[in-house]
């Protein structure tokens, strides 16, 4: 690579991405700092990105929350069973998809109709019908049968298969592994970098998704973390259709900003735990499994 | 014969992802007749009463049909501009730096929002933009007045718009780093040989490398025109804003799960299931035939 040639671009390069990296973790280090900031000094807005009357007083609140640990608890089920079934799931549809339609007559019919899944829906009613005719609604399953498939991972996952030479597939057929065989002792172990992708993905879609949580669990006690966050927070400021200062002061000091705010740090902790792994793997998963036919 | 066993194998191994499929994606779009119908859910889809076009009509005599139509439109039209530009700028700009470790914590940094979800992010901009936040101490330092963002119609919509490009710039510069790195660096020796400035082989090289990408992207972002992004403005809106930021997505599911009004709700939803899904095939085959681009 060619050097720059004025060291005054670099550098005013280089300190305006050092802004823009702080910028964007501003907010939240915000945030962290009002966590462990004094109620008073969090109230009147006297933090900024250093705690002021520096306690625990909000976390030691959230561990004696028992709605909190119960909606973790939740969660953690939901991201191990549901990250479970789309791994085996998405390994399974990925390997007969990636043979040609040559050797596997229909593959191009399963394409089409798993494409047209994907992006042809009902809309939001009749899904919400669909499972609650199935009587799944308040149970583990309604959180992780309906994203049991997921279809752009299956493509990802697909498009890594292809790029596997052909003389490794045909090796093992003729020292006589069947497509089960060849798939799991085979294909599975040298994918890890796709593999480790597509799971990071739907372990971080499991975590992250509220929203049918929230419309599929009746019950606050099978309420996933981040619907139970949803709930508590952002609902206060969806009722706040008044434009009055000190009304609208009121509603916020009832939602505790303080306790709020330790609450959104805790439930960041798993996605900043698998972060690292993500890091490393993300970026070549996905340029691999871009590749074109 | 080996090959016909092993074609019954490839049938048994898509088997349980297909009926999961048929479950939860198929059998829902039998459930479109909703639209159809004035829904009762204690009749069911078999019993309740057929109603022909009411629902459509209906919709469009509503004078919110217009109002969120536009507001949707508005949104995503904004959102894919700002969502093409900012990380395109952004690539560049990493692209110039040298200095590996310094670009990999730079980006390490910008691709962690895209990793939290919309419930997290609103919390931590409830906080931020409240009246003692952060962003109000910081306008009553300059002497200006606070502003109540979350609540005022001017307002809402750049909001939605820029934290929308906070959570994804830094994800998306992926795709542009991934083309940059493929560009052939003999050509900058050769320009830099030729006396090219910088500037110039900004100009002359890396940008044009970076077209096809950005035609690309700009191409199948047409099949979001209607996706504002419904979680986020469901934990970022209230009430006084819906003038300007009430989307279809959040239309359909206060009318239908709130209000339960489910005919109307349905036919809303099949509308705009309808046109994204003729707009996303328009730009599949575009980018088929234009940029030979095929991901299935």
């Amino acid at each position: 690579m060619v050097k720059g040639n004025s060291r005054a671009v670099d550098m005013m390069i280089y300190v305006f991405l050092a802004f823009i990296a702080f910028l964007s973790m501003a907010p939240v280090l915000n945030t962290l700092a009002i966590s462990f900031s004094g109620k008073i000094a969090a109230m009147s807005g006297e933090v900024y990105f250093w705690p002021v009357d520096f306690n625990l007083n909000a976390y030691k609140s959230v561990i004696s929350d028992r709605g909190f640990f119960v909606s973790f608890g939740v969660s953690i089920k939901r991201v191990l069973l549901g990250g479970a079934i789309n791994f085996v799931i998405t390994i399974l549809m990925a390997y007969p998809l990636s043979k040609s339609g040559k050797f596997f007559p229909g593959r191009n019919i399963y394409m089409w109709f798993i494409v047209f899944c994907m992006l042809f829906s009902g809309g939001l009613i009749p899904w919400y019908m669909t499972i609650y005719t199935f009587g799944m609604l308040d149970t583990i399953w309604a959180l992780v049968l309906p994203t049991a498939v997921p279809v752009f991972n299956v493509i990802l996952l697909m498009n890594f298969f292809k790029g596997i030479p052909k003389e490794l597939e045909d090796a093992a057929n003729i020292d006589g592994a069947g497509p089960w065989k060849t798939l799991i002792l085979i294909f599975v172990p040298v994918s890890t970098p796709a593999l480790a992708t597509v799971t990071l993905f739907s372990i971080v879609g499991h975590w992250n998704s509220f929203f049918d949580g929230m419309i599929l669990m009746q019950h606050k006690e099978n309420w996933p973390l981040q619907t139970y966050i949803q709930q508590l927070i952002i609902s206060v400021n969806s009722i706040m259709n008044t434009t009055d200062p000190e009304e609208i002061k009121r509603l916020s000091n009832m939602s505790s900003q303080l306790l709020n705010a330790a609450k959104v740090m805790v439930s960041m902790v798993p996605i900043m735990l698998i972060y690292p792994f993500l890091q490393k793997y993300f970026v070549s998963g996905i340029v691999l499994g871009a590749v074109k036919e | 014969m080996r090959s016909r066993s092993f074609v019954w194998n490839y049938h048994v191994m898509l088997l349980p992802g297909i009926l999961l499929l048929i479950a939860f994606s198929v059998i829902p779009m039998f459930g479109i007749a909703i639209a159809f119908q004035d829904f009762q859910p204690t009749l069911g889809i078999f019993h309740s009463e057929w109603v022909g076009w009411d629902n459509f009509s209906y919709m469009f005599s509503l004078p919110d049909s217009k109002l969120i139509f536009v507001n949707t439109l508005t949104i995503a039209l904004m959102k894919i501009a700002a969502g093409l530009i900012v990380p395109f700028v952004f690539a560049l700009l990493l692209h110039e730096v040298y200095h590996v470790k310094f670009k990999r914590t730079i980006q390490t940094i910008v691709y962690l929002p895209h990793f939290m979800s919309w419930v997290i992010l609103s919390g931590v901009l409830v906080n931020l933009l409240s009246l003692d936040g952060l962003i109000n101490q910081m306008i009553k330092w300059f002497g200006g007045d606070p502003i109540m963002f979350l609540q005022s119609n001017s307002w809402f919509r750049a909001i939605i718009v820029s934290s929308d490009v906070w959570k994804e710039f830094g994800f998306s510069t992926i795709i542009y780093i991934a083309a940059l790195t493929s560009i052939n660096t003999n050509l900058y020796e050769a320009a830099a040989i030729d006396g090219a400035t910088r500037f110039q082989r900004l100009r002359h090289i890396t940008v044009p490398s970076l077209m096809t990408t950005i035609i690309l992207l700009a191409t199948l972002a047409l099949g979001n025109v209607l996706n504002a992004g419904f979680e986020q403005i469901l934990n970022l809106y209230n009430p006084i804003v819906y003038q300007t930021g009430d989307i279809i997505d959040t239309y359909v599911y206060r009318a239908g799960l709130l209000e339960i009004q489910y005919g109307l709700a349905t036919a809303v939803g099949l509308l705009k299931s309808l046109v994204s899904f003729l707009l996303i095939t328009i730009s599949y085959v575009l980018a088929a035939r234009f940029a030979n681009y095929r991901i299935f």
